[in-house]
């Protein structure tokens, strides 16, 4: 049974990224005059489980900078080092360069080499300052060289740890170990000699009780041979022993205990279930039963360090009885995310408090199968509805049973497709938890104070509409930032606190889900507006409502420099974003009280796959055009009706000429409806243009399921996609950006009359 | 449909397998096709089509095939061959072309036969509205006259307008 390395890299990127992530949420949420221990083993378990996992896949630069950052972090953790602002932008700087390595490694992208040296040795050093400053627990403290220091047998390992090029040599390097197995057959042996075979040289010995010994001559660690010899054997009858030069045994190595105390071992079996795939520093524990990673113990029993009052690990848990579950109820705003992040972690840090419930609370899955589920049900939802038609016309006295049956099917499907849906849903978390990091470095560089909450992280978006959604998002937070909330002085000038506020916030409301960016900033300024849109030469009049002025920031190419801060334009790009929201199907909208702040509201579907649309009908097919494109339907009088030169049809609506788009000749269908006076107008808008769509009549209106018609067709001009009816019948969906730019280009000659 | 080449269908699949390839056999008009079976995905009527705008008129429309839409040609149209009618007895051979499902409309379905490579001769210049680019070979089997077609590279061809290399308009 030869084991697959690669199939774990993948899990082992999406962890980090996850630790990654988690980690810097952490740091930017911890206060730094007085750390709580748990966020801090929290912050130093990412760094440690990263770099457990990056040994094991080999990828040395990754685990030379996590054991530096670990380092200083071990001693901040134990208080021979005072957290400094310094130390947390330090950890965040060393955080990107792992991000980086994570994506060099992933994608092949390059690795900054110069980042990567500079932050190394800005931890070092800060870990060497640290000596300095607290001269007493140096020899265990300096990180960055090797160490010398007292009693050798506590101290070797510990020199091992602290020098990250022999870290690299140990890992590198080979070590022995004796594995006594217990009793079994010859046909277990001779299997796992051959796996173990994977792992290094094995020799194999048998012992007069009729038991065997390998002793097995590897890179790997005691984890990797335990979770291979779990295979074949339960792992607490196994004994390895570390039979390499006795001076310098792996830190990582398991207390050679021969017996092993029942306690010890099992610890080091949850351990390894839940590290399957890189479960590196897993090792009997025992003086940190609670957090299960009981790495650190050769630092502890140094006497300085004793004395210095950096606790051992055992006694630090005593020291602070701070359980993960009360710090997450201490800080509810923000540690809401922790629970929506992803399961697995939450399942991780459970297990970590309660060995004993080691199981998974959420399993990966790739989105193809998830969207081939989706589509799956999508087709019984549509079986079901034409099932439901065609009974529709049964005598109810005859088939009283098969309506009743088809009734409880038709609930079931829909209870069906809800719970389908929901699994492509994710928290917006996802989306929220990149903008502490950037709100906070964004402050920094423009000298504000600002304080960033966010709200409803928990809410459940689609995964396609979470990650269009980041860009305008990120966009918006910035704009926030840099032009909504003013400086300190200014505010103080406002009388408002120094500390701008800047909340993000996201909730369900009906069937969309409304993202809103607060700040109490200076708002927008109405006159300023505007002028500048009159200098744009936009059509604006004093009588437009504040909405409508509002939202003139979202037209292409108003720059809006002046107007918000006097630095440079809130609005730039601000079109983009709009047209990015749109073409989500999303809507965006302005509220702003001058003095007080801004907030922008954008309003999404719930996912990308249904679209809230009108039917509409054309001779023999029907068409979808999405809702949230139009503006309006009315069935025009003769004298609405206007031309130019009998050309050039136009509808005259609210003081508006809006060209006329026969969809009949635009798609060159034959219907017996040629007078817009017998259809119906549908005035579409897009990218800023209106134009009225002639059709025949309204259908109703519905949410679809959208196909791709390019799977096994092409892109058609004016159709974005096509959605299968109740009917079985397929209807397409019109594209109206393109349909009214095929206007412009199609005017019809005339009326037919 | 005829089936009057059932027979000789069996005795060429009972000979050597290893170079003969099958073939599903299809009249339009009064010729009789053949194209790899392995592109088939499965045979079906003809239902209700949605019409497309702007496309070829041998592009039929769309359909729903079990939530997939699914373009259909009527290759009658195309090739301008036999009566263009739809009814009951109108065949849709449902294409799975690497993974882009096609349907073609037919005059009917015949046959499975197998073919051996020694059996296909070259095709004369001859001047026909299917170039002659997409035809493999002509195989004669009972003294009738097959052309076998290269399905996937005249669906996937300019002129079939189902890829978007071609413009419309």
């Amino acid at each position: 049974m030869p084991i697959d390395m690669s199939q774990f890299y993948e899990v082992f990127f999406d962890e980090s990224e996850e630790l990654l992530a988690e980690a810097e949420r952490l740091l930017l949420e911890i206060n730094i005059e007085n750390p709580d221990i748990e966020e801090l083993n929290a912050i130093f378990r990412a760094a440690h489980s990263i770099k457990g996992g990056a040994a094991t896949f080999g990828m040395m630069n990754m685990t030379e900078i996590t054991h530096v950052l670990e380092n200083l972090l071990d001693k901040i953790r134990k208080h021979e080092l005072a957290l400094t602002s310094e130390h947390v932008d330090a950890f965040l700087a060393a955080k990107d360069v792992l991000k980086m390595m994570v994506d060099g490694h992933r994608l092949g992208s390059d690795v900054d080499a110069k980042m990567v040296a500079d932050v190394k040795m800005q931890l070092s050093a800060l870990s060497e300052k640290s000596g300095a400053s607290l001269s007493k627990p140096a020899p265990a403290t300096a990180a960055s060289a090797p160490v010398v220091g007292p009693p050798p047998a506590v101290e070797a390992p510990a020199a091992i740890a602290a020098a990250p090029v022999e870290v690299q040599a140990a890992a590198d390097g080979l070590k022995r170990f004796d594995i006594e197995l217990p009793e079994t057959s010859e046909k277990d042996v001779a299997n796992l000699q051959e796996e173990l075979g994977l792992l290094g040289e094995v020799v194999s010995a048998k012992r007069a009780d009729g038991r065997y010994v390998f002793t097995l001559t590897t890179d790997s660690t005691p984890a990797d041979i335990i979770s291979i010899c779990s295979f074949v054997f339960d792992p607490d009858s196994l004994v390895i022993r570390d039979a390499s030069t006795p001076g310098i045994p792996a830190p990582e190595a398991p207390a050679p205990t021969p017996t092993p105390t029942p306690e010890t071992e099992s610890q080091s079996r949850v351990e390894i279930h839940e590290e399957v795939g890189y479960g590196l520093f897993s090792l009997p524990g025992k003086e940190n039963e609670e957090e299960g990673y009981g790495l650190f113990a050769p630092f502890t029993p140094h006497p300085d360090a004793i004395e210095a009052g950096a606790a051992a690990p055992g006694d630090s848990t005593t020291a602070e009885p701070v359980t993960p579950a009360v710090t997450e109820n201490a800080n509810p705003g923000t540690n809401a995310i922790l629970e929506n992040q992803e399961k697995k972690n939450l399942g991780r840090r459970e297990t970590d408090k309660a060995p004993a419930s080691a199981e998974t609370t959420s399993i990966r899955v790739g989105i193809e199968k998830v969207d081939q589920l989706i589509n799956l049900v999508g087709e019984l939802v549509i079986t079901q509805a034409m099932i439901e038609q065609r009974s529709s016309t049964l005598d109810p006295v005859h088939h009283e049973k098969l309506i009743n049956s088809i009734g409880l099917l038709t609930r079931n499907t829909h209870d069906l497709q809800e719970s389908v849906m929901s699994i492509r849903m994710m928290p917006m978390d996802f989306v929220f938890s990149r903008f502490p990091r950037m709100v906070r470095d964004l402050a920094g560089k423009l000298n504000k104070k600002v304080e960033f909450v966010t709200l409803g992280a928990t809410t459940e978006l689609d995964k396609g509409l979470i990650e269009r959604i980041v860009d305008p998002l990120t966009h918006l937070v910035r704009n926030s930032v840099d032009h909504g909330i003013e400086t300190p002085e200014n505010r103080r000038a406002a009388g408002k606190d120094e500390v701008g506020k800047l909340t993000l916030s996201a909730a369900h409301k009906g069937g969309s889900i409304v993202i809103e960016v607060t700040d109490d900033g200076a708002g927008l300024n109405r006159e300023k507006l505007l002028a500048k849109a009159q200098k744009n030469g936009l059509p604006v009049s004093e009588n437009m409502t504040d909405s409508e002025v509002h939202q003139l920031i979202f037209a292409p190419g108003f720059s809006m420099a002046e107007i918000v801060t006097d630095v440079s334009g809130r609005g730039v790009g601000m079109d983009v974003v709009k047209r990015n929201i749109t073409s989500m199907g999303g809507m965006v909208e302005i509220r702003s009280a001058l003095g007080y702040g801004t907030t922008i509201s954008i309003s999404l579907p719930l996912t990308l796959a249904i679209l809230d649309g009108m039917s509409v009908s054309l001779g023999q097919n029907i068409y979808v055009i999405p809702l949230n494109l139009i503006v309006e339907t009315m069935q025009p009088k003769m004298e609405d009706i206007k031309t130019v030169t009998n050309e050039g049809l136009m509808v005259h609506v609210r003081g508006e000429y809006l060209p006329i788009i026969p969809l009949y000749a635009l798609f060159k269908q034959d219907t017996e409806i040629t007078h817009p006076t017998e259809g119906v107008l549908i005035i579409i808008e897009a990218e800023g243009k209106k134009a009225a769509l002639f059709v025949d009549t309204l259908v109703g209106q519905q949410q679809v399921v959208i196909k791709s018609l390019e799977t096994n067709f092409k892109k058609i001009q004016g159709v974005s996609g096509a959605t299968i009816m109740g009917d079985g019948s397929v209807a397409l969906i019109l594209d109206v950006p393109a349909i009214i730019k095929m206007g412009q280009h199609n005017q019809p000659q005339g009326v037919h009359q | 449909m005829s089936m009057n080449t059932e027979m000789s269908a069996e005795k060429n699949n009972a000979e050597n397998v290893a170079h003969s390839h099958e073939y599903l056999t299809f009249v339009l008009g009064d010729e009789s096709y053949g194209l790899e079976i392995l592109k088939v995905q499965e045979i079906r009527g003809y239902d209700a089509v949605t019409k497309i705008a702007n496309t070829p008129d041998f592009i039929k429309g769309v359909v729903n095939l079990r939530g997939l839409i699914v373009p259909i040609v009527d290759l009658r149209i195309k090739f301008g061959l036999g009566k263009v009618e739809y009814d009951e007895f109108t065949v849709v051979i449902i294409l799975n072309l690497h993974g882009r499902i096609v349907g073609i409309v037919v005059d009917g379905v015949s046959d499975v036969m197998g073919l051996q490579e020694d059996q296909l001769r070259a095709v004369p210049d001859i001047v026909t509205s299917i170039d002659t680019r997409y035809i493999t070979g002509l195989a004669t089997v009972d003294e009738k006259m097959f052309i076998l077609v290269d399905i996937e590279q005249l669906m996937n061809s300019q002129e079939m307008a189902l890829m978007d290399s071609m413009a419309i308009h």
